[in-house]
């Protein structure tokens, strides 16, 4: 009898708990939108579609800044997911037992710098160099969109690489987690039916299709929302092209960047809008990856994860 | 246990932090009166000084600053956080008839602005004006090469290289007085850019800060940018001189800012514009920085602090200026302000 009622207490609590969650999402998003009040009565959608963005003459418009946020984080995650998966894969399927630990407390160590630390890096060491690449660009690849652009350094492939360095650890070690939890039941099975090794690793990698998904969906998340790394190297310049050497803009960066400044009350709603759409954005981007995995998991009947007990306590 | 003390501890150091303007009472006899003001990130580092040399003097008297830009300070000073603010360009009509009562300004130190470029070749100190300025950052001048910048430096050899345009991407009162001393040297700029401490600029990159235009400069060759001049003092780099309205090319120093201040017809209430004053040896990119106060404060004790600081700060205290980089206030301009202190009640 009174254990029934310490376990409804129990999950009264626990449940309360859960529901701050909640709380706090719907408590952010409806805030932001509170704020932000002016702007959204006086653009309304428009905001999402147009390209200026002048604080003189008070008209706003977030699309330089949405294309920006998503086009840098977009790049950095085809940067950064070939080579953190290959690094996950490396650690808990191939390196030597010895390499194994310290190679993956040094990826974690790298998730660890603060972010302004990889801004400072980047502005003199990064940007130089990009600014040299730029330089040795030949002409005839400067006729492609991509490519064209004054030779500044600072611009959206700076962001990008900035942006895949710091995405890179995290993405990784979710990446390798779920490799490790892989049963070696899966391996084995594959290689008693004559697979290469190649081809177990295969195997593995299928099995933890969704999670590792859910590790680059991670490190999406992270770039989307990066703030003053990407400031720095940037270039700030809100303007919606193609070209990976213009300096362009992102969401976080203007919001950090103006909102000190920002006295009057229409700029100051903009500005929170900002916020908004980022927010909006974000939880966009969690629901399609959730899908994803979802879809997936549904498709292949996934067998019970089992955690190997051995390889954790190695 | 630890985490439970620590916690504790914290939280009555927020509350002992905690801004006390609800509590009118006049000092008590034990702990110092604490007046809290917020403002502009500019006269930082010389209000910061101010405030410790002062209660050096009058230790019964606390004033704390938080530089949290200039915005920030006329929202808090609206909102009345703070007991006083501080900005870089005077409150707009809209924003004095946003606040509960009359806001006074009183100016504190002078700051300039001044513009910086890496262009090879080039060791002598270049000669800009207004329009060429404005042309640059409008994108229609766009190589050094260019006739506008040869007239003005004659015998100096320009490479034809772009010219890269640096301006700062945070909001910031450097952004606004450069902006204004374009606008009134250069009606497009006026019309296509405007005046404020974020604009909308149709070329160029941006850059975080003092620190961060300076370094993306000296990182670009061909850049041109603009840095508060304490900055490019402090830092020891080079700066162009700029075309004055009398046509004398002059370089900026404290001298040359104080004297922008100096030729100035001052109206009542000092929200002046001291952008291309008529003085013959003014630098032409100049600015004073503000303190807001209510002119009806209610809480009597802590007004009549404030006002006993600021006549301190505007005489004793100026002599603090020109070490920080600070250009001081002219001796007329401190006069007037004496006598509008006294409209403070």
């Amino acid at each position: 009898m009174r254990r029934s009622s310490d376990d409804r207490k129990f999950r009264l609590g626990t449940g309360a708990f859960a529901a701050v969650v909640l709380l706090i999402v719907v408590g952010i998003g409806f805030e932001l939108t509170r704020q932000s009040m002016l702007s959204i009565t006086k653009f309304g959608l428009k905001f999402w579609t147009t390209s200026t963005w002048d604080p003189v003459s008070g008209d706003f418009g977030a699309l330089p800044f949405i294309w920006g946020t998503l086009y840098s984080a977009i790049l950095a995650l085809l940067l950064a997911t070939p080579i953190a998966l290959g690094i996950a894969i490396f650690i808990s399927e191939l390196s030597p037992r010895m390499l194994r630990q310290p190679l993956a407390y040094l990826t974690d160590l790298l998730a660890a710098i603060p972010s302004i630390v990889y801004g400072l890096w980047g502005v003199f060491v990064m940007v130089p160099f990009v600014r040299k690449l730029e330089v040795a660009t030949p002409d005839a690849l400067k006729q492609f969109p991509l490519f064209k652009g004054p030779p500044l350094g600072v611009g959206m492939l700076a962001a990008a690489l900035i942006l895949a360095v710091m995405v890179i650890p995290f993405s990784s070690s979710v990446a390798r987690e779920i490799l490790k939890n892989v049963p070696s039941t899966q391996r084995e099975a594959a290689y008693a039916l004559g697979a290469t090794r190649w081809e177990a690793i295969k195997v593995a990698i299928g099995f933890g299709k969704s999670g590792i998904i859910g590790a680059v969906m991670l490190g999406f998340g992270r770039a989307l929302g990066e703030t003053i790394a990407v400031t720095m190297v940037i270039g700030n310049s809100p303007q919606v092209t193609a070209s990976l050497f213009k300096p362009q803009y992102t969401m976080a960066a203007v919001i950090a960047n103006e909102f000190t400044e920002a006295a009057d009350e229409l700029y100051l709603h903009a500005l929170i809008e900002i916020g908004l759409l980022l927010f909006i954005i974000t939880v966009g981007v969690n629901m399609i990856s959730r899908l994803l995995i979802w879809s997936m998991k549904r498709r292949v009947v996934a067998p019970i994860v089992v955690p190997v007990i051995e390889e954790a306590t190695a | 246990m630890k985490r439970t003390l620590l916690v504790v501890s914290l939280a009555m150091a927020l509350v002992a932090c905690q801004p006390k303007e609800s509590t009118t009472t006049t000092a008590s006899p034990v702990g110092p009166l604490t007046i809290n003001g917020a403002g502009a990130t500019f006269p930082n580092p010389i209000y910061s000084k101010w405030f410790d040399e002062y209660q050096k003097t009058h230790p019964n008297v606390r004033i704390n600053y938080q530089s949290i830009g200039s915005g920030g300070g006329i929202k808090q000073l609206t909102a009345q956080t703070v007991f006083f603010g501080a900005s870089d360009g005077p409150m707009t009509d809209a924003q004095l008839a946003a606040a509960p009562g009359p806001v006074l300004h009183f100016p504190t130190v002078l700051g300039g602005v001044v513009p910086v470029y890496n262009v090879e070749g080039v060791t002598a100190p270049l000669r800009f004006n207004g329009a060429l300025l404005a042309n640059i950052y409008l994108g229609k001048v766009t190589k050094w090469s260019d006739p506008a910048i040869a007239q003005l430096n004659p015998g100096v050899k320009l490479p034809a290289t772009d010219i890269a345009v640096v301006h700062r991407s945070d909001g910031s009162g450097t952004t606004y007085i450069f902006c204004d001393f374009l606008s009134k040297l250069s009606p497009d700029f006026k019309q296509k850019v405007g005046v404020s401490t974020s604009v909308n600029w149709p070329v160029g990159v941006g850059a975080k800060g003092n620190e961060g235009v300076s370094g993306l400069v000296r990182q670009t060759p061909g850049a041109i940018g603009y840095v508060e001049l304490i900055y490019a003092l402090q830092n020891k780099i080079a700066y162009g001189t700029v075309q004055n309205k009398s046509g004398k090319f002059v370089t900026a120093s404290l001298e040359s800012v104080t004297a922008a201040a100096a030729g100035v017809t001052m109206p009542d209430d000092f929200r002046v514009s001291i952008t291309n004053p008529d003085a013959a040896d003014a630098y032409p990119i100049a600015s004073f920085t503000w303190m807001l106060l209510y002119q009806h404060p209610s809480d009597h004790a802590r007004s009549a602090a404030m006002v006993d600081f600021l006549k301190w700060a505007l005489n004793d205290g100026q002599k603090f200026a020109p070490a920080l980089g600070y250009a001081p206030l002219p001796q007329p301009v401190v006069a007037k302000e004496m006598q509008a202190l006294a409209k403070i009640q």
